[in-house]
């Protein structure tokens, strides 16, 4: 089977300042990657490189989603081939209902793949079982995008995003930051609801906790911008077990001069 | 991200067309001779002529204000022409038939079909071309109800008891330069009349157009809202993209009766000049109203022209129980400025005012909203609620607010809220990574800001300011 995402040798920056050196990561159809490692490793800013955000420039290396050029696309058009970025702190847009906020990606996404647009009816329905799937009120769609929600409701709210969306590669950013166990439950089965041969994962977590709700295929250690170590689900346990001091590499001899 | 914001403001000014229409137009200059000129062409009676030469005599005497947040070149009011009308208007035309068809086209043209059967129904549009109003339709439909909607200019001759009567009793003559000047130079306008008890069965809406080369229009509108009616008044207004500035300097008075209503929603789309802040309209426009016992008058204005802003629809609370409101969407960007606000005066008992205005800057403009709340002695229990947001995007531009509260009754309350924020880089990097460009992303974040204003618009107009903010964000995509 082909690979849904090839990371090659990728090196990035913010500011001017490395933070991804030497990233190599390959996801088949339907894995769920796990993506731990300890604060400053560069986690937030895969996802963010990987999705396209201004200011996060790519030095070198390849980066293909199903065999086209990610790094060639916009931001915009990396969305529509099917990348969806769950962010870790959601941003509010004050006035813009999250309906028809949901709506206007829905029918940007179905135009660039030439498929017909769905009807204002068929799209409410669709969003109302979205909310139930979440356990988010239907009156969430009226509000203004994450305006006033608690973090456990915006987090619940990139869910429901998703599965509007149904993209083929999910990057979870830290979704399970400051939510309690049974906000957690709802997110990792949301998630689970959505696993299948078609979609893949990227859980990027800093704790183990939210791997025993979303069982990993593989899990990856990044530390100072590269994979140091891989495994199956268990070396979340290992992890959680010895911390992460163990695995850090040597620092890199730019940092040492610095 | 700058760069790509800017790029999703880059607008084409659509109703940019100059129309080829052969007018007959005062060469530029401004004294009592052209005052006399301009009432002998439209046929005034010596009170009218009278009325205009000490208003102008007034204006003489007085200094243009600078007290404004704008910066302009000093205008030359003897470089300006102050009469334009098409040569075909000269004949007063009966019909729609004998109305010059370019004229027609022109209105066509900025999506205001003037043939009844074409236009929205539930709207009479009164068309002023320069200094002349072109056509008023449904006016026999209006007048079944009592209703008169007309060219001020007409007013003048077949209603001069109304309009001795409330010409100039809410904007006194010497109220301020450009008013004064206004008074004595005005060539056309709408005058409304409802009578008492009477709700008027259309939205009634005037479309203002500037053509001519080098000359200032001047309009008069007056709305008198006999006891107990009601009257929804929309204005628009377009004008071609030249290289020099043109004036605009108008007046609006609104007169509610005791339990009348009167809603007046204006779109103004002035040309605002180039990127580098050449050319566009300078508008200098003095509109207030004055409620009498539980009238109520609303304000809602979208602004988005115009190369020089200074406007504060206004509200004189004088009678008991009455409300004044002022929505306000003001766009800036290029070099545009933007100086607006209102004045809600309280002098009645338990007078309410609500002030929601909305200020968007992008570029290298300046958007300033100016605001006064007075409560005077006998404004007991009044109320005012005010809230001023600002909303940037890129770095280069600004956003000030200027609110006086001047409370003389310890009984009154006052409360303003007011924030700046900025289109962020995280709101547009949201948009994108869910698959929207950043000019869908932009102006889903603009059009949110004004949500609360855009409510207030009649339905009609709701869709056209929308439209137009999208267009003045959009460029000609979309």
């Amino acid at each position: 089977m082909s690979n849904l995402l090839t990371i090659k040798d990728l090196h990035a920056s913010v500011e001017e300042k490395n933070i991804i050196k030497g990233l190599n990561l390959e996801v088949k159809p339907g894995e769920v990657h796990a993506i731990m490692g300890p604060n400053g490793a560069g986690k937030s800013t895969m996802g963010y490189v990987l999705s396209g955000r201004d200011g996060y420039s790519v030095e070198s290396g390849s980066v293909t989603l199903d065999g086209a050029d990610l790094l060639d696309m916009e931001t915009e058009e990396r969305a529509r081939a099917g990348l969806f970025l769950a962010f870790q702190y959601p941003v509010e847009i004050p006035g813009v209902s999250n309906l028809e906020f949901l709506k206007a990606a829905v029918d940007a996404q179905r135009e660039a793949r030439g498929e017909e647009a769905v009807t204002s009816a068929e799209f409410l329905k669709e969003a109302k079982a979205a909310c139930k799937q979440v356990n988010l009120p239907v009156s969430f769609l009226k509000r203004g995008v994450n305006e006033g929600f608690s973090g456990g409701e915006k987090k619940r709210n990139e869910l429901m995003q998703m599965l509007l969306l149904k993209p083929k590669l999910c990057i979870l950013d830290e979704t399970d930051s400051g939510l309690d166990i049974d906000a957690l439950q709802v997110v990792a089965e949301g998630v689970n609801s959505q696993r299948s041969a078609e979609r893949s994962f990227i859980v990027v977590t800093h704790y183990q906790r939210l791997l025993d709700y979303i069982k990993p295929d593989f899990v990856h250690v990044l530390s100072d911008g590269k994979i140091v170590k891989s495994g199956d689900a268990s070396l979340a346990h290992e992890l959680e077990a010895q911390g992460y001091a163990w695995l850090q590499t040597e620092p890199a001899e730019d940092e040492l001069e610095g | 991200m700058t760069e790509q914001i800017d790029k999703a403001l880059a607008r084409e000014y659509e109703a940019g067309f100059v129309s080829d229409v052969e007018s007959e137009t005062f060469t530029p200059g401004l004294d009592e001779d052209v005052i006399r000129r301009i009432s002998e062409m439209k046929g005034e009676p010596e009170w009218m002529l009278e009325w205009r030469l000490s208003a102008f005599r007034d204006w003489l005497k007085m200094d243009e204000p600078d007290w404004a947040l704008v910066d302009y070149p000093k205008i030359d009011f003897q470089a300006i022409s102050y009469y334009s009308a098409p040569k075909s208007m000269k004949d007063k035309p009966k019909s729609l038939d004998e109305v010059d068809p370019e004229l027609l086209r022109t209105y066509e043209k900025l999506g205001i079909p003037l043939i009844e059967q074409q236009m929205l129904a539930g709207v009479a549009v009164d068309a002023v071309f320069d200094s002349v109003s072109v056509v008023t339709t449904f006016r026999e439909k209006l007048e079944e109800a009592g209703v008169i909607f007309c060219p001020i200019s007409e007013a003048i001759h077949k209603h001069p008891d109304l309009v001795k009567k409330y010409l100039g009793s809410v904007v006194p003559k010497k109220d301020n330069y450009y008013a004064a000047l206004n008074c004595a130079v005005f060539t056309d306008g709408s005058f409304v009349y409802i009578p008492k008890g009477t709700r008027c069965p259309m939205e009634l809406s005037t479309y203002f157009r500037i053509n001519e080369q080098n000359t200032g229009q001047f309009e008069r509108t007056l709305i008198i809202a006999d006891e107990g009616s009601h009257v929804s008044y929309l204005e628009g207004c377009t004008a071609p993209q030249r290289d020099e500035n043109q004036l605009h300097a108008a007046v609006v008075e609104l007169v509610a009766l005791d339990d009348a209503e009167i809603k007046y929603s204006t779109v103004q789309n002035w040309y605002p000049g180039d990127e580098e802040g050449k050319g566009g309209i300078y508008n200098f426009v003095t509109k207030r109203g004055v409620c009498h016992t539980n009238a109520k008058i609303s304000w809602t204005q979208v602004e988005t022209g115009s190369a020089v802003t200074w406007k504060y629809p206004s509200c004189v609370l004088k009678g008991d129980n009455s409300i004044g409101e002022f929505y306000s969407v003001a766009l800036t960007r290029g070099r545009q400025q933007a100086d607006t606000g209102t004045k809600m005066i309280h002098l009645g008992k338990n007078t309410k005012s609500t002030i929601i205005s909305k200020g968007i800057s992008a570029g290298k403009s300046n958007n300033s909203y100016r605001g006064l709340v007075r409560m005077n002695p006998g404004a007991e229990g009044a109320r005012n609620f005010t809230q001023c947001d600002s909303l940037l995007i890129g770095d280069q531009c600004g956003a000030h607010t200027f609110p006086y509260v001047e409370s003389r009754n310890p009984s009154a309350i006052v409360e303003h809220e007011a924030t700046t924020s900025k289109v962020s880089d995280e709101q547009m990097f949201l948009c994108q990574q869910r698959g929207l460009d950043p000019e869908k992303a932009v102006s889903m974040i603009v059009n949110g800001f004004c949500k609360e204003v855009f409510k207030e618009l009649p339905m009609e107009f709701a869709v056209e300011a929308g439209k137009l903010l999208e267009i003045s964000l959009e460029g000609s995509v979309g």
